[in-house]
């Protein structure tokens, strides 16, 4: 931070004499913040259109038809529980155990699996019993605001997958911890979705 | 080949889908083909393949990139004219029992294609493009937040573009208007790919918009010089900011709507439906909680141009810095609170209609201060008529017209008399062409130097600006009366032979705009071979007030030999007013992202995805989507994306400019 051209420090400062260098990757959680807000209004549309067509059921099946709570209790309890194994995932990253915070990855990885595995299933048996997305407007937003989230857990396997193969190779680096960083978020981010899913959806559409 | 596998490996790919039975169509498919192979073979006779994919295609610069997102919008506004002159040509001479020259068929693609390519593929990459080259030179930074990120979005861009263009010569666009409204955009009453052009060429180029939007966002919070506090950062990145941040907040709902159509169209799901429960004015909502956004999106950073240029011409500091930022701000929040404008006539009542009216009318209080704003920077200025200023003054005379007739379609009452007429094409021509384009040529002419280091002939500039701003007003104002006299948008042949004359006048407004996209053209040219006599070495043509004025023209790929320090809102005024003297010494190596063609490839995969999608190619779609997702995985295998100009490459280049300096004496 001396003196620019001007000599000896008397005279205004102009530039920076030593390379300022922003870090690599400085900007990447607010960038990553930035697309979560972003895929975050994905969601909020999926919402509104269940809200507005939620109720249309065009002679066809109603929620209390449809779901088994009991089944979707289960479901949720799968994500929360992958939500605290990820926070174990990053607590043993702080200490620098490669092992652990594999270990506690592969486990959130498996949480994912059984919620969509069960959500599969769930999805399997409505169609089958013929409530399929085309019947009504209701199941049509009801299968895309669900089946959304589905799909971004899909991905975020895929992602924890890449990651974990990237760690084995590269251990805990600098750039990998963002990562895992970035994917802690996304993961978190999923399960208050399903938070608002699980309510909105499933607890209130067996009050109506 | 047995029926199934043609089907198979073509979908619903045949030979009727190429448009021979369409004369006008053929002739351009032969002029576009014959150009292109020339290009194409041009480029190759001159080995130019290698320098533009070294330098250009996979070039992680900023400057770079928004140099190219200007050749695309380029490109794109000639497509996008010839559709406007074609149909006010058919609406000039379809009269009198006349047919005019195009068949329904065509004429609906043609005013369909002619919306989505001005605004998504010639006003947005003109706009991002703009942003692209300036903002990291305005606050002292080496390049953007994600250079590569950077070079995929605006690959994404072309790739939507191709898509776009492609339908012009295989199958058909959409006969649906820009918006798409459904039920029209429906399998039922749009069975064939037009719609499916529509839906997967915006969704390819909605991921580039999108994430450019993250990228600027990130630069212009996380990379300013030190000292450039957030209220000390020029206008123009303060209005990109604020367009960025409506991008970031706007284009997932496009992204969202698009899906849902897209489910109606291919699962048969019931979002937009008339029946099963299905609302169609659930998409026009949505759409328009996206497109009342965009609008702002495009006019924000023009209003940056003309604050820098009126500044900058007026060799004044810009008057209420403080309020223009905060309009700014104010105009960024409103615009999510006025979507239902677009459609008053939906019927949902005298209190939401009101609501709505009045917040667009409130619009108008921020917008009408700027205009005050850069008045009173000229007043008393000692005001310059170069060409950035002279379109800046016809942008102050026509924008405000604009400006008064949609404050005239924000009252309810009124707009059910003018919704859907003339008028409102009128009017958002009046402030796209008079707002947007008119601050995109001051934009262009005022940065030029600085991208290319030699000025732009100014009587091409001239003929071309009087051409387009004579040319303006004649091809809209008879629009402004053909709807106060109720005649409504999208028709194609007219009864009533009285009001053929407005039509004649307003395709001879069209000739003229024809004339003035000519002399631009020729300008370009002109400049390019007289560079040596347009030339400036100084890096600071026009005595400017903020920081890409303290670098050379063209900047080095590092921008800043060294990063600046920011004491004042018009920094490079300041410096050279507190007697700023270059550094000639003392240079440090400079750490530099790395070029990457995965852009070019993630794009390009992108392209076959959607065509495999519209053509119902399943395998096509199925394997370019397993290799985006390989692509993009093995991309994130690559740690090492950076390298490090040598000090002594530094230190040459700026003594070149030295030598360059002295020179000039």
């Amino acid at each position: 931070m001396a003196s620019s051209a001007t000599t000896a420090g008397t005279g205004p400062v102009f530039h920076l004499e030593e390379e300022h260098a922003h870090a690599e990757g400085s900007s990447t959680m607010l960038g990553f913040w930035l697309y979560l807000m972003s895929d975050c209004l994905i969601f909020a549309m999926l919402f509104a259109a269940y809200g507005v067509l939620g109720g249309n059921y065009a002679a066809g099946p109603a929620p209390k038809d449809l779901f088994d709570l009991d089944l979707v209790a289960v479901n949720t309890t799968m994500l929360l529980l992958s939500s605290i194994t990820y926070g174990f995932a990053m607590l043993t990253m702080d200490k620098g155990r490669v092992a652990a915070t594999q270990a506690w990855l592969a486990v959130t990885g498996l949480f994912g699996l059984a919620f969509l595995s069960i959500e599969l299933y769930e999805f399997a048996h409505m169609i089958h019993e013929g409530a399929t997305p085309q019947r009504s407007a209701f199941l049509s937003s009801f299968f895309t605001l669900v089946g959304t989230h589905g799909l971004h857990v899909t991905f975020g396997i895929v992602w924890l997958v890449t990651l974990m193969t990237q760690v084995a190779r590269f251990g805990l680096t600098e750039a990998n911890r963002r990562r895992l960083m970035c994917l802690s978020m996304f993961w978190h981010f999923l399960d208050v979705v399903w938070i608002g899913v699980f309510t909105f959806v499933y607890l209130m559409g067996m009050l109506r | 080949m047995p029926d199934t596998l043609t089907k198979f490996i073509f979908g619903r790919l045949t030979w009727d889908s190429l448009p021979l039975h369409e004369p006008i169509v053929v002739a351009t498919f032969v002029a576009v083909a014959l150009g292109g192979i020339a290009l194409l073979a041009a480029i190759t006779y001159f080995k130019l393949w290698t320098y533009l994919w070294r330098e250009w295609f996979t070039s992680v610069d900023h400057k770079k990139i928004g140099i190219m997102y200007m050749v695309l919008g380029l490109v794109m506004l000639l497509r996008g004219f010839s559709d406007a002159i074609m149909m006010r040509l058919q609406q000039a001479i379809a009269f009198n029992g006349s047919e005019g020259y195009l068949n329904s068929h065509h004429y609906d693609q043609i005013f369909t294609a002619h919306g989505v390519i001005m605004i998504f593929f010639v006003a947005m990459p003109f706009v991002t493009g703009l942003m692209n080259f300036v903002v990291p030179l305005q606050i002292g930074a080496r390049d953007v937040s994600f250079p590569f990120l950077n070079n995929f979005s605006f690959w994404m861009t072309v790739g939507g573009a191709i898509l776009v263009m492609a339908s012009l010569f295989l199958g058909e666009f959409a006969r649906t208007g820009w918006l798409a409204y459904p039920p029209l955009s429906g399998i039922g009453y749009s069975p064939d790919v037009g719609v499916d052009y529509y839906i997967w060429a915006l969704q390819v180029a909605g991921v580039g918009t999108t994430l450019s939007g993250i990228n600027l966002i990130c630069t212009i919070i996380k990379m300013r010089a030190p000292g450039m506090t957030m209220m000390r950062m020029p206008v123009f990145t303060w209005t990109s900011l604020c367009t960025n941040v409506l991008i970031v907040a706007s284009f997932p709902v496009l992204t969202a709507v698009l899906s849902l159509l897209a489910l109606d169209r291919y699962v048969g799901t019931n979002f937009f439906t008339n029946d099963f429960g299905g609302n169609p004015m659930m998409y026009v909502n949505l759409i328009w909680i996206w497109g009342h956004p965009e609008v702002y999106i495009l006019i924000l950073p023009l209003f940056g141009v003309f604050s820098e240029v009126t500044s900058t011409f007026s060799g004044k500091r810009l008057f209420g810095y403080t309020s223009m930022v905060y309009a700014t701000v104010v105009i960024t929040i409103l615009s999510y609170l006025v979507w239902l404008h677009h459609f008053f006539t939906m019927g949902s009542g005298a209190s939401v209609n009101s609501f709505f009216g009045i917040t667009t009318m409130i619009i108008s209080i921020p917008t009408g201060a700027k205009i005050f704003n850069w008045l009173f920077t000229m007043y008393r200025g000692r005001i310059r008529f170069e060409l950035p200023m002279m379109w800046t003054v016809a942008f102050m005379l026509t924008f405000v017209v604009g400006g008064m007739t949609g404050v005239l379609l924000a009252v309810p009452p009124a707009d059910f008399v003018l919704h859907n007429s003339l008028f409102l094409i009128a009017h958002f021509h009046n402030v796209i062409i008079g707002g947007v384009l008119f601050g995109l040529f001051a934009g262009i002419a005022y940065w030029w130097p600085k991208a290319f280091g030699f000025r732009l002939d100014p009587f091409w500039g001239k003929v071309s600006f009087w051409c387009w701003v004579v040319g303006f007003w004649f091809a809209f104002m008879p629009l402004y009366i053909l709807g106060l006299m109720g005649v409504t948008r999208r028709m194609r042949v007219f009864d009533d032979p009285s009001l053929q004359i407005w039509f004649v006048i307003a395709a001879f407004g069209a000739v003229l705009i024809a004339a003035g996209i000519a002399a631009f053209l020729i300008q370009i040219f002109v400049s390019i071979r007289k560079r040596e006599a347009l030339t400036d070495p100084t890096g600071d043509p026009w005595d400017g007030r903020t920081l890409e004025w303290s670098t050379s023209s063209p900047p080095p790929a590092y921008n800043f030999a060294f990063t600046p320090v920011v004491r004042d809102n018009d920094a490079w005024w300041d410096m050279k007013k507190a007697g700023y003297v270059r550094p000639l010494s003392g240079f440090k190596p400079i750490h530099m992202p790395s070029n990457t063609g995965t852009g070019v490839i993630l794009a390009a995969f992108s392209v076959a995805l959607g065509f495999g999608l519209i053509w119902y190619i399943w395998w096509l779609a199925a394997l370019s989507f397993v290799c985006l997702i390989a692509t993009a995985i093995g991309h994130t295998f690559n740690y090492h994306r950076d390298f490090h100009i040598p000090a002594a490459e530094v230190t040459q280049t700026e003594e070149a400019r030295t030598t360059l300096l002295a020179a000039q004496g």
